[in-house]
């Protein structure tokens, strides 16, 4: 087990004052106490990093016959969740989920759907993290360590799925729980924040909200879950099988 | 047996000139990186599509200098070719100073720099850029004793070559490390090919060599010391070979993916539809860095030796970069393949082909790598017995 399998986003007030940030300054480090025992800390509590279920195993199931043409609820949903509004430049601006529009070459039917990092089972991107910034949770959980990331942005070359984005510019107004940094490398955390709460994460709430109902979350090691029983009920694919890379997010109908 | 004088330069004015103007563009190199820090990568060309720019360009092409230029000081120790010798140490110096530069544009930049230090503490061992670490570091280390066993007169002979065979067999790792931290990429169609690693070592050996031939000359021409035509000759003759093993496992890289229909697409961008891309393929890699400099070393065009290997160098220099450009941006600009069959498109430009235009902090942060690697050249030559006093043929 890696240090960082057990680490969890921990909770912040909502509005940290400064003298309460830097109190927890001291807390905002990494501490390798021994192999396997890790403090990570961001103001957090012993208690919030007490753990990700390794019993668990997060996933996405994406029906793209529900996906409605046009819809971007679940885009706004997650920019107004985890603050990554764009700032200007469209090339330059981080898009943690986007909606992306299929044309069929050969029949030329169109089809919609969201693509956010697919938390996979042996992600590329922590594969090539020089430093291990980009880790992995015991729940399947693919995130990246804001105190550890450098920069170089070598994930975003190895992720087959272009679900990373860099921070071209200064950052203001972060949502605490969701906390990024100009100079690294972020993308979805699957609101691994609302997650460890027993909430679903935004994307998926907002489209229920919208009455679509394409985006089941759930624990896909647990037989008796939503998600579990539509993946067994009806096919599904995952993106780029030929990787082998058992991601998380799985898509129907597409 | 003739004993090899070396000795420091002599600080003459053309010296000077050089050094002032290296400092200065070292400062300018300075200015951007803070400017870019400060305001952040936003101020560059680079952006979430093409994610790794120009300055990664200058970087790797330092890097990849930086191993090609200790195969002379290899093939006079480890293949014991004596004719080259006296060239050895400044084989030594070169190949530090020019991965000195390419590890200072790589590092600076980087999101954050200042965390360097996480850099150099904290290794992940399944990436190929925490082995890189590493192999860098030794390299710099391994060739810093292989100058010492040299230049050290207490030292016995019998070390030079067991360290040298050291340096060589680290210095192939090191280039494979290099060259496999795109042919390691699965993600793209540009990439992961396992060809890519001797690619660039066959890169490594005309570059190197080409980059050595032009700072030997320009060394030996600053100071009014005698080099002559027979050493300029044969390294020119060896430049060409190398030249022709790179362009043997390019032509190798394009046709076997042109064999496979799954990547017709990103050749036809590469060789065909990639405007820029097309044009630095064809022209700079190809035309100007390869059959160019083969038809002056091998064609004895009528020129005398030296403009010749000069020319060559030039070109061979400019071929690199040209190659490493398309490998580095074309590789990118080219879309993703996440939905073979479908025509895609997005608000993140899935299915696009991105352009680039490097920004001026980027261009002066990749010369302000050169010019470090050529200050500390020039500091080394300056202050330490590197140069022979005289490389004047033979008479017989």
């Amino acid at each position: 087990m890696s240090p960082k399998d057990n680490f969890v986003l921990p909770d912040l007030p909502e509005n940290p004052s400064r003298r309460n940030f830097f109190k927890s300054g001291a807390a905002a480090v990494t501490l390798t106490l021994a192999p396997g025992i890790t403090v990570m800390a961001f103001g957090g509590t012993a208690a919030s990093a007490a753990g990700a279920d390794a019993g668990k195993r997060w996933g996405l199931l994406i029906d793209v016959n529900k996906c409605a043409k046009d819809c971007t609820a679940c885009v706004t949903a997650c920019k107004d969740e985890n603050g990554w509004a764009g700032y200007g430049d469209p090339e330059q601006n981080s898009q943690w989920i986007r909606k992306v529009t299929m044309r069929n070459k050969a029949t030329g039917h169109e089809t919609e759907m969201p693509v956010m990092c697919q938390h996979c089972e042996d992600p590329p991107c922590v594969d090539v993290c020089p430093t291990g910034a980009s880790f992995k949770r015991v729940d399947g959980i693919v995130l990246v360590d804001k105190h550890t990331c450098i920069g170089c942005r070598y994930c975003m070359m190895a992720c087959p799925f272009k679900a990373r984005s860099f921070v071209h510019e200064p950052v203001n107004n972060q949502k605490p729980h969701a906390p990024r940094g100009q100079g690294t490398v972020e993308s979805c955390t699957l609101c691994v924040h609302r997650v460890d709460k027993g909430q679903i994460p935004a994307c998926v709430e907002a489209c229920d909200a919208t009455g679509h109902g394409a985006m089941v979350f759930g624990d896909l090691n647990d037989p008796a879950s939503d998600i579990s029983k539509a993946l067994a009920s009806y096919p599904s694919v995952a993106l780029r099988p030929d990787l082998d890379l058992n991601p998380g997010v799985r898509y129907a109908n597409l | 047996m003739e004993r090899t004088l070396y000795r420091e330069i002599n600080a003459t004015q053309g010296v000077w000139t050089l050094a002032v103007i290296m400092v200065g563009l070292v400062a300018i190199a300075g200015w951007s990186v803070l400017y870019v820090e400060h305001h952040g990568h936003a101020v560059t060309g680079m952006n979430n599509q093409i994610v790794w720019g120009l300055p990664h360009v200058f970087a790797i092409i330092l890097i990849v200098a930086a191993s090609g230029a200790l195969n002379v000081a290899s093939m006079a120790s480890v293949f014991d070719r004596t004719a080259y010798k006296p060239l050895s140490r400044l084989s030594g110096i070169l190949a530090i100073a020019l991965l000195l530069g390419g590890l200072l544009v790589l590092v600076l930049d980087l999101g954050r720099p200042d965390r360097l230090l996480i850099a150099m503490t904290t290794f992940n061992f399944s990436s190929i850029f925490t082995w890189n670490v590493l192999l860098y570091i030794g390299f710099m280390g391994i060739v810093a004793v292989y100058l010492w066993v040299q230049m050290d007169r207490s030292v016995h002979p019998k070390y030079v070559k067991p360290i040298g065979i050291v340096a060589f067999v680290w210095r192939l790792i090191l280039t494979t490390g290099t060259g496999s931290i795109f042919g390691w990429l699965v993600a793209r169609p540009g990439y992961d090919a396992a060809l890519m690693a001797p690619l660039f070592i066959s890169l490594s050996f005309s570059l190197g060599l080409a980059v050595f031939l032009l700072v030997l000359i320009a060394l030996y021409r600053l100071d009014d010391r005698l080099i002559g035509d027979e050493i300029v000759a044969r390294l020119s003759h060896l430049l060409g070979i190398f030249v022709a093993a790179a362009m043997y496992f390019a032509v190798l890289q394009h046709v076997t993916n042109l064999y496979a229909a799954e990547h017709a697409g990103f050749e036809r961008f590469i060789l065909f539809e990639g405007g820029v891309i097309t044009t630095l393929f064809w022209w700079g890699q190809i035309a100007l860095g390869g059959l160019l400099p083969l038809a002056l070393i091998f064609g004895k065009l009528p020129t005398n030796v030296p403009s010749r290997a000069i020319v060559a160098s030039m070109l061979v220099i400019l071929g690199a970069f040209a190659q490493l450009y398309v490998i580095i941006i074309g590789g990118q600009a080219y879309p993703f393949e996440i939905f073979p069959g479908y025509e895609v498109t997005s608000s993140f430009f899935d299915g696009a082909i991105v352009s680039y235009s490097p920004s001026f902090y980027e261009l002066a942060l990749g010369v302000g790598g050169v010019a470090v690697a050529m200050l500390a050249t020039g500091v080394a030559v300056k202050v330490l017995r590197i140069l022979p006093t005289n490389l004047a043929d033979k008479k017989s």
